[in-house]
C-alpha cells in the first residue's frame, strides 16, 4: 500500500520535474504555482507512505529504499521551507529532479536492499541516517543554489534587457539561501558522520575498521570539501563560479558516497 | 494660433550637443526674459531638461528667428547646431507640446518626470511674465491631456526611466535595497536623480565624491550623506554597494585592479556600478570581475527600450488621444478668436448707443423710471437685433477654417480697434493683457 502513496508522490514530484525544465527556458507564475502544489501534494503523499510503512513495522532503517523516499522527503522538506522564507520556488529547478529521481528509485517495486550486518545500537543508526540526509538536503539545495547563482549572474553580466525578466531571485537572495543551507548542513553532515563511525565501531561483527574503505574515504573527502566550501565562504565570501566549482565538486563527492553503498565492504547492503 | 517651437531632445542631438544647450535652472528666468524680448515674440516659455532642450513661443507672424536667437544665447556657429534642430510650427507644435508632456516624446516612453519638468518650465516663464495667453492656453491644455493620456492609457502604469531602471537592476542583484549603501561619484542631474530613487527604494547611507569639493558637500547635505574627497575615492568607495558615477573624465577612473581590491576588502560581496559617464568612467576590464556589474547609459538605455516595445500598444492609443486633442484645441482656440471681436462689437455699439441716449435726453426732458426703462429696452433692442446677424455669422464662421477673413471683415466694417495680438485672449484675460498694449 505504501508504494501506491509512494508513486502518487512520484506522479506528483513529475510535475515538479518538467517546472524544473520548462522554468530555465521561460517564466510563468502560473506554472510555478501548479509546480508548487503539485509538490505539496506530493509530500503529502510522500508522507503518508513514509508513515504507513514505518507503522506497518516493515520499516528497515538501513534499507536503500527506505533511505532514498527518506532522503527525498527531506530535501523536499527543505525546498518548501526555502520557499516559506524566500518565496522563490527556483531552487526546485535543481531539487526536484534530484527528489523525483530519488523517489523513482525507491518506488520501484524490487524487494529493499538492506545492510548485511546487524547494528547493535538501532538508535544510533536513526540519528546517523537522519542527520546525514538533513545534511545531504542541504548540500543538495546549496548546490542547486550555487547553479542559480552562475546563471542569474551570467544573466545580468549578459545586460540582455529580456532576460533580466526571469524565474530567479535577486542574486544575493540566491546567495543566501546558498550560504545559510551550507552553514545549515554542515553540522548536520559532520554529526551524521560521527554516529556513523559510532555504528561503524561498535557494529559487532565487523570489529574492525577498515579507514580505505571507499566510502569512509568518499564521506571523508566529501565532508572536506563541505568544509573548505564553509570555510571559503566565511573567510573571503567566495561564491560565484569558485563557491559554484566547490560546490559540484562536494556534490558529485556526496553523490559517489552515497554510490558507494553499493561497493562498500563495510557499509555494504545485500539483495 | 502663431505657436513655434524648436529644440533638440535625446533623438536629434548627441549628448555633447545637449550638454552645451542645456541651461541650468538659476538661469531658466533670465533665458525666458530674454527670449520673450527677442523681436517678433510675444510669449515664450524654455524647457530644459538632460534628454532635451525646447524653446517654445508664440510669435507675432509665425516666422521669428529662433534659430538667430538659439545662436546668439548659446554662442554656437549655425553648422554646429543646425543640423540638430526640429522645428514646429502651429498645429505640429501643438502636437508636438502635447507629445512632450504626456511623455511619448521621452526616451522613455511614459515615464512621469517629464510633466513634472514642463510644470516647472510652465511656472518659471509665467512668473516672470513670459507666458500669458496663448502659450498659458497651450500648456494648460497639454497638463490637460497629459493627465488624460495617463488615466486612459497604460503608458505610464510601469513607468521606468533610467533611475528606475537603475533600481529595478539593483533589486535584480541586491534583492531588497534596505541597507545597501549608495556612492555617487561625479555630482550631476542624473547621478542625483538616480539616487534619489535608490533611496526612495530603502537605500541606508550615501557617499559622495566630486572633483570640486564643495559640490560634493552640496549633493550630501541634500541626501544628509557624507561628502568624500576625491583622492579618497578608493579607499572609501568599497563601503558602497552601488556606484552611481558619472564624471567628467577622459578616462576610466575605475580600472581592474580597483574592482580587485574592492572586492577583496568587500570579501567579495557584489558590486553594483551605474555607469553614466560619456565616456565611460568603469573599464570594461572591471566590468568582468565576478561579483562587479556594470551597466553603461546604453545599456541602461537598451534595458529601458525593452521596456517600450512592450508599450508600444499603450502609445498608439495615447497618438489617437493626442490627435484628437490638438484638433479640439485648434478648433477652440479658433472660436477663442472672434470672441475679443465680438467683444469689441458689442463695446462698440454700446458706446454708440450711450452716446446717442446722452445727445437726445436734454431733448426729451425729464423721463418718468418707467419711460427710462422703454427707451433703455427700446435702444438695446435695436442694438441686440442689429448685431445678432454678425455675432452668429462669426460664431459659425470660428468653426470653420474662414474664421479670420470674417473678423477681419466685421472689423474694417465696423472699424474695430481690437488689440490684434491679444485676439484670442479670452475675455476675463483682457485687463491682464490690455497693460501691455
Amino acid at each position: 500500500m505504501s508504494l501506491i502513496w509512494l508513486r502518487f508522490a512520484l506522479a506528483c514530484y513529475f510535475i515538479g520535474l518538467v517546472y524544473a525544465f520548462v522554468a530555465l527556458s521561460r517564466t510563468s507564475d502560473l506554472f510555478s504555482r501548479i509546480a508548487l502544489h503539485a509538490a505539496s501534494l506530493g509530500m503529502v503523499f510522500h508522507f503518508v507512505s513514509l508513515v504507513e510503512v514505518f507503522l506497518s513495522g516493515h520499516f528497515v532503517w538501513a534499507s536503500v529504499h527506505n533511505g532514498e523516499s527518506l532522503l527525498g522527503f527531506f530535501s523536499m522538506t527543505f525546498f518548501m521551507v526555502i520557499y516559506a522564507i524566500y518565496q522563490t520556488t527556483s531552487p526546485g529547478v535543481v531539487v526536484f529532479p534530484v527528489v523525483f529521481f530519488l523517489t523513482f528509485v525507491a518506488a520501484l517495486d524490487q524487494q529493499p536492499v538492506l545492510l548485511t550486518q546487524f547494528v547493535s545500537h538501532q538508535g544510533w543508526l536513526i540519528a546517523h541516517i537522519a542527520l546525514i540526509f538533513t545534511g545531504y538536503a542541504a548540500l543538495l539545495v546549496s548546490f542547486g543554489a550555487s547553479l542559480l547563482y552562475l546563471l542569474q549572474e551570467r544573466r545580468l553580466k549578459a545586460k540582455k534587457p529580456t532576460s533580466l525578466i526571469s524565474f530567479l531571485p535577486a542574486l544575493e537572495v540566491i546567495d543566501q539561501i546558498g550560504y545559510r543551507s551550507l552553514l545549515l548542513g554542515f553540522p548536520f553532515m559532520t554529526l551524521g558522520l560521527i554516529t556513523g563511525s559510532v555504528v561503524a565501531i561498535t557494529a559487532p561483527t565487523i570489529g574492525r575498521v577498515n579507514f580505505l574503505d571507499p566510502k569512509i574515504l568518499l564521506s571523508v573527502l566529501m565532508w572536506t570539501v563541505y568544509m573548505i566550501m564553509v570555510f571559503t565562504r566565511w573567510n573571503s565570501g567566495w561564491r560565484g563560479r569558485r563557491a559554484a566549482f566547490l560546490a559540484t565538486f562536494a556534490f558529485v563527492a556526496a553523490l559517489a558516497a552515497w554510490a558507494a553503498n553499493y561497493f562498500s565492504t563495510m557499509h555494504r547492503f545485500a539483495s | 494660433m502663431r505657436f513655434q517651437l524648436i529644440g533638440v531632445n535625446h533623438k536629434s542631438a548627441p549628448l555633447e550637443v545637449r550638454e552645451r544647450l542645456a541651461i541650468p535652472e538659476s538661469r531658466l528666468p533670465d533665458t525666458c526674459r530674454d527670449l520673450a524680448a527677442y523681436p517678433g515674440i510675444e510669449e515664450a516659455m524654455v524647457i530644459s531638461t538632460c534628454n532635451r532642450v525646447e524653446v517654445v513661443t508664440h510669435t507675432v507672424n509665425g516666422h521669428a528667428d529662433l534659430r538667430g536667437f538659439l545662436h546668439d544665447h548659446f554662442h554656437l556657429k549655425p553648422e554646429e547646431l543646425d543640423p540638430h534642430l526640429y522645428e514646429f510650427r502651429e498645429k505640429d507644435a501643438v502636437r508636438h507640446v502635447f507629445r512632450v508632456a504626456s511623455s511619448l516624446d521621452s526616451m522613455v516612453v511614459g515615464e512621469a518626470q517629464i510633466l513634472g519638468q514642463v510644470k516647472e518650465a510652465y511656472a518659471t516663464a509665467r512668473a516672470v511674465g513670459a507666458v500669458r495667453g496663448q502659450l498659458d492656453q497651450l500648456f494648460s491644455r497639454a497638463f490637460a491631456v497629459a493627465k488624460r493620456v495617463r488615466t486612459e492609457t497604460a503608458v505610464g502604469s510601469s513607468s521606468v526611466s533610467i533611475a528606475s531602471v537603475a533600481v529595478e537592476l539593483a533589486k535584480k542583484i541586491f534583492g531588497s535595497l534596505q541597507g545597501k549603501n549608495v556612492f555617487i561619484v561625479g555630482a550631476g542631474k542624473m547621478s542625483e536623480l538616480a539616487a534619489r530613487h535608490l533611496m526612495a527604494h530603502g537605500c541606508a547611507s550615501i557617499f559622495v565624491a566630486n572633483r570640486t569639493y564643495e559640490r560634493a558637500i552640496g549633493l550630501a547635505q541634500k541626501f544628509n550623506g557624507q561628502a568624500i574627497k576625491f583622492e579618497d575615492l578608493y579607499a572609501t568607495c568599497d563601503r558602497a554597494d552601488i556606484v552611481i558615477t558619472s564624471t567628467g573624465a577622459p578616462h576610466a577612473i575605475f580600472r581592474r585592479e580597483h574592482g580587485e581590491q574592492f572586492l577583496a576588502r568587500r570579501k567579495n560581496r557584489p558590486m553594483f556600478f551605474i555607469d553614466i559617464a560619456v565616456p565611460r568612467d568603469v573599464s570594461p576590464e572591471m566590468a568582468k570581475l565576478d561579483g562587479i556589474f556594470t551597466y553603461d547609459i546604453d545599456d541602461l538605455q537598451q534595458a529601458v527600450s525593452s521596456h517600450v516595445a512592450d508599450r508600444r500598444k499603450e502609445a498608439e492609443l495615447a497618438e489617437a488621444i493626442i490627435a484628437s486633442e490638438v484638433e479640439r484645441f485648434e478648433a477652440r482656440l479658433s472660436t477663442l478668436d472672434v470672441v475679443p471681436t465680438i467683444v469689441s462689437l458689442q463695446d462698440h455699439l454700446e458706446t454708440i448707443r450711450q452716446a446717442e441716449i446722452d445727445r437726445v435726453r436734454g431733448r426729451l426732458g425729464q423721463m418718468t423710471p418707467e419711460q427710462e426703462i422703454a427707451v433703455e429696452a427700446l435702444t438695446r433692442g435695436i442694438i441686440n437685433k442689429v448685431m445678432h446677424t454678425p455675432i452668429t455669422t462669426l460664431k459659425s464662421a470660428a468653426k470653420e477654417s474662414e474664421a479670420t477673413t470674417v473678423v477681419d471683415v466685421v472689423r474694417r466694417l465696423f472699424n474695430l480697434q481690437v488689440k490684434g495680438k491679444e485676439a484670442a485672449v479670452p475675455a476675463a484675460k483682457k485687463d491682464e493683457v490690455g497693460t501691455r498694449g
